[in-house]
């Protein structure tokens, strides 16, 4: 019951704040403009129109999600100490878990009506396009539910670094320095790793779960159907396939619950 | 059973002794102010009380469960010092989250906003609220459930002298109710006719905890008696009752409790020399001032 007041709570100043209108705006905006900027090509190869989309907006979403994550989590508990209603709260008969999946509910819920506005916009872009005849909409749905699992694990960050920073204007400096780190620099590092080593033991043995460890590039993997993947990097597609989809699936799921307990640790040594 | 039981408590912060042996209690309905300078160590017992702070070593029991527990935080209101509701909300919406997460009825939250002088302004953001509203709403969530002991860290700052007035009605109507309530101020002149007990915290060690009456005739200050005379009249008046002359025609004289009739009764028999009296009793100002400088010069 507290947990939902606090859901409730938490959607009404998201909605508020213009976050759930910016959250819908990007991912509907992108969502459209790579649908039909990727329509173009496919009526020539002949590759089923949706899977076109979905790549681009897999790539896209990598960067987009954790994000979006990262800014909706970073001030709900460092916000709430600079304000003194974190102590209030927890004057109130809640516990710090209680507070934390409240506050997780209405955020990913946020994420979740962005990603599916954003995702309907293509299914519907794509119906009105090509018809609905001979679409598969598996890959879209894959996207989804793994763009939530990949927009868990980064709230998730969010929170941590929310609790243990304990001042908002530190804490987003420190999530853009992890979004960058994650996201951008990590691939290059692995990029130039791969380039040094030249085939060798890193590149078939290390590199591989070293990629699948990092939840944006197992998001990447899941999504990216192998047809896609093999006109990039042959290391890409060759790591995806030594990790596999078990590897992928596991450090989607493994990350989010990861990262939500590492809030809580971090909460519970709070002291408001 | 007692509302609030303070046992021997200490507080280390490293090397530091926020508190020292600190022992108090409060029975349902009564309302003690908890005075002290900033740094004395009011805030750290406040938040132990609530459970917000590890107590280093004794014992609180808030109505006989330990502070944080579920038991406890069920049955206290607090409000704090300095709280910034999140401005995007409204007063009502704030008040209503918080009556969800006391289980108590939404129209209860309603009733509190009227109570507090906000019902005219519940449906506006709480951004464009002025200080006093903000404390309004403050003051309105502590009242929640009807909690069976009030911790109140500094109440009434930011309050208008009306406010005020109303304030200390609600927390009246409160312990009426058999609510213990725990206010900390540093307004004094109002706690004066206010509460039924003072608590005095310097550096860490409780140094006073009695009613008003009990601390002045302890402390033994002298009481102020004024005399105002006319002007030809003032070299007579000092002559005969001493004192020092403040200016043209005041005298300010100073006594005991014990000699306050006759020192009244030398006025009186001045006759029209003297136009008018005042007698004043040592201010809590003064006895907070007594009672912490009294503390400090101990070893």
């Amino acid at each position: 019951m507290s947990i939902l007041a606090i859901t409730r709570l938490e959607l009404l100043i998201a909605r508020r704040n213009m976050w759930v209108a910016t959250a819908v705006l990007l991912m509907g905006l992108f969502a459209t403009v790579l649908t039909l900027a990727g329509g173009a090509p496919t009526g020539v190869l002949g590759v089923d129109p949706l899977t076109v989309a979905v790549t681009s907006i897999t790539t896209l979403s990598v960067y987009l999600i954790p994000l979006i994550g990262l800014l909706l989590s970073f001030d709900a508990i460092a916000g709430e100490i600079e304000r003194g209603t974190l102590a209030l709260g927890l004057c109130y008969p809640v516990s710090r878990a209680e507070i934390l999946i409240g506050k997780f509910l209405a955020h990913i819920s946020v994420l979740a009506f962005a990603v599916a506005v954003g995702l309907g916009l293509t299914a519907g872009l794509t119906v009105w396009q090509h018809g609905g005849e001979g679409l598969n909409f598996a890959p879209l749905f894959r996207l989804f539910v793994t763009s939530l699992a990949l927009g868990a694990a980064f709230l998730g960050i969010g929170y941590t670094v929310s609790s243990l920073v304990r001042q908002p204007g530190v804490a987003s400096g420190v999530v853009i320095v992890i979004w960058l780190v994650c996201i951008v620099l990590y691939d290059l590092g692995l990029l130039g790793a791969l380039v040094a080593d030249d085939g060798g033991v890193f590149t078939k043995t290390i590199f591989p779960w070293l990629l699948v460890a990092n939840p944006a590039d197992a998001f990447r993997l899941l999504n990216m159907p192998t047809v896609s993947v093999s006109d990039l990097a042959s290391g890409l597609g060759a790591a995806g396939a030594v990790s596999g989809t078990l590897g992928q699936m596991t450090s989607l799921l493994a990350w989010p619950l990861l990262a939500i307990t590492g809030a809580w640790l971090a909460l519970r040594r709070v002291e408001p | 059973m007692t509302s609030l039981v303070v046992e021997n408590v200490f507080k280390q912060y490293g090397a530091i002794q926020t508190l020292r042996d600190v022992s108090l209690k409060i029975e349902a309905g009564e309302r003690v102010a908890l005075l002290g300078h900033n740094g004395a160590g009011k805030t750290t017992l406040i938040r132990m009380i609530l459970g917000l702070t590890a107590i280093t070593s004794g014992d609180i029991s808030v109505l006989g469960a330990r502070p944080g527990s579920r038991a406890a935080r069920s049955s206290i209101g607090y409000l704090p010092e300095s709280v910034a509701f999140h401005g995007a909300l409204t007063g009502r919406e704030q008040l209503r989250h918080f009556a969800r997460l006391k289980s108590t009825p939404l129209r209860v939250a309603d009733e509190l906003l009227e109570r507090v002088g906000l019902s005219a302004a519940a449906d506006r953001k709480i951004r464009t609220y002025s200080k006093g509203m903000r404390q309004r709403i403050g003051l309105a969530q502590a009242l929640l459930g009807q909690p069976r002991l009030a911790v109140l860290d500094e109440p009434t700052s930011g309050l208008d002298p009306v406010s005020r007035h109303e304030f200390y009605d609600i927390v009246e109507d409160l312990s009426r109710n058999g609510t213990a309530v725990l206010l900390s101020s540093h307004a004094l002149t109002e706690l004066e006719t206010r509460t039924d007990r003072i608590a005095i915290l310097s550096s860490g060690v409780l140094v006073a905890d009695e009613a008003l009456a009990n601390l002045r005739e302890r402390a033994r200050l002298p009481i102020r008696v004024t005399v105002t005379a006319t002007s030809e009249a003032v070299d007579t008046v000092v002559a005969q009752l001493g004192g020092t002359r403040l200016n043209g025609r005041s005298v300010e004289l100073n006594c005991q409790q014990d000699q306050k009739l006759t020192l009244l009764g030398q006025i009186t028999a001045l006759g029209k020399a003297v136009i008018d009296v005042d007698v004043m009793p040592a201010s809590l100002e003064q006895l907070y001032r007594h009672y912490s400088a009294f503390e400090q010069r101990k070893p």
